[in-house]
């Protein structure tokens, strides 16, 4: 044990302040939502009589609570697939010595510094459908031009494939992320292990393939866990692109929340979409962050 | 904390001229797909209003034309919209103050944490982290409702920009304590040592031989809070329901929801919100690489 200094007394001091505002606005804040969350306020002024789980079963019953989930379940897999099949496709060309490296690197990279909402907006009217009467707008109208004609659809109008429309925002956005990442980690691997897979023989293929994704996939773990809690969470882009859609296709559960909170004042709903969104967030991050503090030396 | 990107690499070059022709034909339809809404967004708000036409958006203007900028900039009172240049100014009056008080914090938490470590730092730093990965739905109703009761020398928080300054600060500590933490880490205890033996108290060791070394940490860290601040939208839109308040992703959105308001504009609006992130991405694309890469924790 080390003797208690005036220094050490000192650096706990500089840290306190940190640790109060944390402990209030994260964790009392989050206490503070999950009792909301079993109370009765409904409107704009509070009442905070408690009705025990009845928010949540109320919940999970709910139409568009269900649609959301649905959506949500469907966003994170699509996200993932395409995020992580891009990134690392591109990764692995771009490790192949190419030039303008750089260049296609920032290219790919850029959207990362936009905002959700900017991202919005501009792919709103990209992928805007048009009409059968006045001719097709955006994507579709490229597609006509490039005689691709047969790949129209009606995008975020269409109830069936309008989460599919945000998916592609949201890959244009973060995809490029992946691939930093799956770049950053070809880079880590040590020129030795190639070479001496060459030298035994090995095609660049079964190097490839028996070398480096197995050395990839701690990458892959890490690139599942940002993007499937950036999904989860996703919001923004909603909001600027498609809103709730047409029967909540395009909803999801953190556009619900803001909604019934904030626009029609049911707070007690709204707390207990949170506190849901909060644990399936959790699930996926705590044992992800404990790992990662365990390994300190890699951290 | 170094990028791993420019370090040597041992792939091989692609062998045949084929497989070249191929895989740089790959990297330059997805380079396509990047730069297409970057495009559109370009040529539509150089378009004057004569030639602006959903039915023609991948046509090129006919020549500069800036009016589609001046009217999202300023708006119009004829057909009665708000332009973004208040929006855009609260904007830089939340973002620059913000940047660089979570920058100082997390430059302190950072030290203490990786150089005077105590019992349960590291437990403490992980309570820390996990602020940073929490869906902000789950402390919205506490923290509006916080913001509303405080009211310091007369100036409220809930509503303000002030507000706003104070809840992007808070949430930004776990990420700003991390880089700075990762960074400092890596920085040699016997240089701490040969400071401590020559005299130097807790202070004066941040201030001779941290903080000299520190640029780089913070450059990285500014852009990612700067980045992250301007490109909010959830606390913005929470916290600041009086349109003269409200950040630039508020009001692009507002533009952006308004039927009134012709597409161009909304494009031209896009362009002036997504501009400042885009020119520190341009410039300082480097560190703002190191700034992702250290969100994901292992870097």
């Amino acid at each position: 044990m080390r003797r208690l200094t005036w220094e050490r007394v000192v650096s706990i001091l500089l840290l306190t302040p940190s640790v109060i505002a944390i402990a209030i606005f994260v964790y009392g804040f989050i206490g503070w939502t999950a009792y909301v969350s079993l109370t009765k306020w409904d409107q704009l002024l509070p009442d905070f009589t408690l009705v025990g789980l009845r928010n949540y079963q109320k919940l999970f019953a709910n139409q568009r609570f269900r649609i959301d989930l649905r959506n949500t379940v469907v966003f994170t897999a699509l996200f993932l697939i395409s995020c992580l099949v891009i990134g690392l496709v591109l990764a692995i060309l771009l490790d192949r010595r190419i030039r303008g490296e750089g260049l296609f690197r920032s290219i790919y990279l850029f959207p990362m510094s936009i905002s959700f909402i900017v991202t919005g907006v501009v792919w709103r009217w990209l992928l805007n459908p048009g009409s059968a009467e006045l001719g097709s707008t955006g994507i579709n109208s490229l597609f006509d031009s490039l005689g691709l004609g047969f790949l129209k659809t009606g995008w975020y109008t269409d109830p069936k494939i309008g989460i599919i429309a945000v998916v592609i925002a949201a890959t244009w956005q973060m995809s490029g992320y992946t691939m930093a990442l799956y770049l950053a980690g070809l880079r880590g691997i040590p020129d030795e292990l190639r070479e001496a897979a060459r030298v035994d023989g090995a095609t660049e293929w079964q190097i490839l393939r028996h070398i480096i994704l197995p050395l990839l996939q701690p990458i892959t773990l890490s690139a599942v866990i940002i993007l499937g809690h950036i999904s989860l969470k996703i919001y923004d882009l909603v909001v600027a692109m498609t809103g709730p859609g047409i029967g909540f296709s395009c909803d999801v559960p953190a556009y619900f929340m803001w909604d019934t909170t904030f626009r029609g004042n049911h707070f007690a709903r709204g707390a207990s979409i949170a506190i849901v969104l909060l644990v399936m967030v959790a699930i996926l991050i705590v044992p992800y962050l404990v790992y990662s503090t365990r390994t300190e030396a890699e951290l | 904390m170094t990028t791993q990107l420019d370090e040597p690499r041992g792939s091989a070059r692609p062998k045949t001229r084929w497989q070249r022709i191929l895989i740089y034909s790959v990297l330059i339809i997805f380079a396509f797909f990047y730069l297409m809404p970057v495009y559109v967004l370009l040529v539509t708000s150089m378009k004057g209003f004569a030639e602006v036409s959903l039915y023609r958006m991948w046509h090129l203007p006919s020549g500069l034309h800036f009016d589609s900028f001046s009217k999202a900039w300023f708006g119009s009172v004829e057909e009665g919209f708000r332009g973004l240049n208040v929006n855009f100014m609260n904007s830089v009056y939340l973002t620059i103050p913000a940047t660089i008080l979570s920058a100082m914090i997390g430059s302190i938490n950072g030290y203490i944490l990786a150089k005077w470590k105590f019992r349960g730092s590291n437990v403490l730093f992980l309570l820390l982290l996990f602020g940073m990965f929490i869906p902000y739905q789950s402390i919205l109703i506490p923290l509006v409702q916080t913001l509303q009761k405080i009211n310091i020398f007369g100036v409220r928080l809930y509503g303000s920009i002030p507000g706003l300054i104070l809840t992007h600060v808070i949430y930004g500590i776990p990420i700003t304590t991390l880089i700075f933490r990762n960074y400092y880490a890596n920085v040699p205890t016997e240089l701490v040592e040969a400071a401590r033996i020559d005299g130097a108290n807790i202070f004066g060791v941040y201030r001779h031989v941290l903080f000299p070394l520190s640029m780089p940490g913070f450059v990285v860290v500014m852009i990612w809070q700067f980045t992250s601040i301007w490109n909010d939208f959830l606390f913005a839109v929470t916290i600041t329901s009086n349109p003269a308040t409200q950040p630039i992703t508020v009001g692009l959105n507002n533009l952006a929801g308004s039927y009134i308001v012709e597409w161009n504009v909304q494009m031209a609006g896009a362009l002036i919100a997504a501009l400042p992130t885009l020119l520190v991405y341009i410039f300082l694309g480097r560190y703002f690489m190191r700034g992702l890469l250290a969100g994901s924790l292992k870097g």
